[in-house]
């Protein structure tokens, strides 16, 4: 008897509520829009991905390669329970993030990828991945982890987030923090912004296509001078500083 | 003394450099000593305030000029604060001016983003009193939100001001290639949108994350010559015409008014007289604008507007390009970037550009007269210097 070996590689996705669209005005006076991709889109993100793998600074290699693999599991149905958001300008491609749904009370944040910077682009994207996780999906916390200081500064910091140490995160086996919904309330006034609904014309525009980034990272000049910018200690260094405030010695 | 021209300018990129500080302060050189067509050096002066703190590295002058194949010329390195860059430079004027030497070249150079954010902080609060503000942690955004306060009150300034000038610094900015912040802003992002806050968030109240200039890597270069040097270049002929400078007291509450930033009065008095020129003759500036308040105050104090009126002049437009006096049009150090020790030679170079002709996009029609205002401490140890251009 013949076997159709697709039906056991491939998960069933549980359904999940979609995530309403959104929009905000950034630094520059430009309009970026947050939506949920759909899988038909992921070959033309991956497209704008891939140059990131190159890009040997800030953990870009390493999150840009770990990013196309998610998108490509999730093309080809070997990833349950995914979603993909994209920040978008005008089209043009400037973050993606995804994540997992691991059950009805637990969210898994995979990666953000923002390939435009200093407009707080990435941050923007991270923040309404959460609001899918607590608000929309109902889930009571999100493991989370980092794999770069910028990201241990955006995430671990700004939102205060929980130490989860005797939990794995799926990125590497690491332990894990976590985003309890009293810490996303915290958070909401000061971190989580945007308006819905999006006006049509601007969701349409956002929907024709994606657009290649105009200002992607670039590839460093030295990459050892790269390297040493990747012991950043700012987060040690803050954590460091609320221990002894909260009366721990700095010894 | 005799007459001292530019003969040559050079700077790198504002940004995370991913070189040694050294090779920072040293392409910045050769980009001056290539400008001028000059390869032959009496003196070296490097200025720097943190290499030994931030970057493990003394001496740095020795390596400057070993970097650049110049020895056995004199090195020396000044630290001044963030006024080092400016004070080198009267350093390399007075020894030409003097007769000492012929051909001097200043070099300014930071490399701050080999540390951490919180580190390049307290390296910058070291400049403060150490007894009566340093050990409280005051840091100088915290002096620049406590002067602000002050200025809001007594003069009506309000954050709509500061905003604009952080807009039409940041983005004359983007007519600079070299300018570390290459982002358009307006004030509909940073101030009156719905995402503003989160955009533009509180560093010190009043001050917001967009009235700071950035951390920044870069160096920047002059070379400084005689009259006679100067003409066998057949560059332009810009003439440093005046410097002042002037202190005031180093613990800022120790000041009988706060809002007044008498260094930098004096220092633009004594600049005028020497340059005998007044501040109606100046066509373009570059200002200390490490917080947006202090663009406002300081183009008070160096006279182009009478205090308290800072803010309308912006207002009105006079002070961007295409005004009656642009001031930053480099992007200035909130633009164009602060990497502290490098910033006054910097300065320097964009009067030099701006008076040759040569600034480009950004370019301050029929330029001839060029001021520049380094501004040291909080306001501690200020050097006004003024260019000419001749012919």
């Amino acid at each position: 008897m013949a076997v159709d070996l697709e039906k056991i590689l491939r998960p069933v996705d549980h359904p999940m509520e979609p995530y309403p669209a959104k929009f905000m005005t950034l630094a520059s006076g430009e309009t970026l829009v947050i939506r949920e991709a759909t899988r038909d889109e992921v070959p033309d993100i991956l497209k704008y991905v891939d140059p990131l793998v190159y890009v040997e600074r800030d953990y870009y290699d390493l999150v840009a390669a770990r990013v196309y693999a998610e998108l490509l599991g999730w093309y080809h149905h070997r990833m349950q329970d995914e979603y993909v958001l994209v920040a978008q300008i005008d089209g043009e491609l400037a973050a993606v993030v995804n994540g997992r749904s691991v059950n009805p009370k637990l969210g898994m944040s995979l990666h953000t990828l923002a390939m435009r910077r200093g407009l707080r682009i990435g941050a923007h994207a991270f923040a309404a991945k959460m609001e899918y996780h607590i608000d929309i999906l109902g889930h009571d916390e999100v493991l989370i982890v980092a794999e770069s200081p910028i990201g241990f500064r955006r995430w671990m910091i700004e939102y205060q987030l929980e130490e989860r140490f005797d939990t794995s995160h799926e990125l590497g086996g690491v332990p894990s923090y976590a985003l309890t919904r009293e810490l996303f309330d915290r958070a909401r006034d000061s971190l989580v912004v945007g308006r819905r609904p999006v006006p049509e014309d601007l969701l349409a525009k956002a929907k024709e296509a994606i657009l290649p980034p105009s200002d992607p990272p670039t590839p460093p000049q030295d990459l050892l001078a790269a390297t040493r910018a990747k012991y950043d200690s700012t987060g040690t260094s803050l954590i460091l500083q609320r221990w002894v405030q909260e009366g721990g010695s700095d010894a | 003394m005799r007459d001292v021209y530019v003969a040559g300018v050079g700077i790198t990129t504002f940004t995370r450099l991913e070189y040694p500080l050294a090779e920072i302060a040293a392409y910045a050189s050769m980009g001056a000593l290539k400008d001028a067509g000059i390869d032959a050096v009496d003196y070296v002066y490097v200025a720097n305030m943190g290499s030994a703190r931030i970057n493990s590295q003394s001496a740095l002058a020795s390596a400057v000029v070993d970097s650049l194949s110049l020895t056995p010329a004199g090195a020396t390195r000044i630290e001044n604060g963030p006024a080092s860059g400016a004070s080198a430079i009267k350093e390399g004027f007075l020894a030409v001016a003097s007769g000492m030497h012929e051909v001097v070249l200043v070099a300014g150079a930071e490399r701050m983003r080999e540390v951490n954010n919180l580190e390049a902080t307290d390296f910058v609060a070291t400049l403060t009193h150490p007894l009566a503000e340093y050990v409280y942690g005051v840091t100088l955004p915290a002096h620049a939100a406590m002067f602000t306060r002050l200025y809001m009150e007594k003069y009506g300034v309000t954050e709509r001001h500061l905003a604009m000038v952080a807009v039409k610094n940041q983005n004359n900015a983007l007519r600079n290639e070299f300018a570390h912040l290459q982002q358009p802003i307006t004030i509909e992002g940073i101030l009156d949108s719905p995402e503003a806050m989160t955009n533009n968030p509180w560093v010190a109240e009043p001050i917001r994350f967009f009235d700071c200039c950035p951390v920044s890597d870069g160096g920047a270069a002059v070379v400084l010559v005689s009259k006679e040097v100067a003409e066998s270049t057949g560059r332009p002929m810009v003439r440093i015409s005046g410097i002042g400078q002037a202190t005031d007291t180093l613990a800022v509450h120790e000041r009988e008014e706060p809002t007044e930033l008498r260094a930098v009065r004096l220092a633009a008095e004594a600049a005028y007289e020497m340059s005998g020129l007044e501040p109606k003759d100046v066509d373009v500036a570059e200002l200390h604008d490490a917080f947006t308040i202090l663009e406002i105050a300081q183009s008070e104090e160096v006279g182009f507007f009478e205090k308290g009126k800072g803010h309308l002049a912006l207002e009105n437009g006079e002070t961007e390009l295409g005004g009656r006096l642009p001031i930053n049009p480099s992007g200035g150090l909130k633009g164009k970037g602060h990497p502290v020790g490098a910033t006054g030679v910097a300065q320097a170079h964009e009067i030099v550009t701006q008076l040759r002709g040569e600034a480009g996009e950004r370019q301050v029609d029929d330029a001839k007269v060029g001021l520049t205002c380094n501004f040291g401490g909080f306001g501690n140890n200020v050097i006004v210097t003024t260019y000419v251009r001749e012919g």
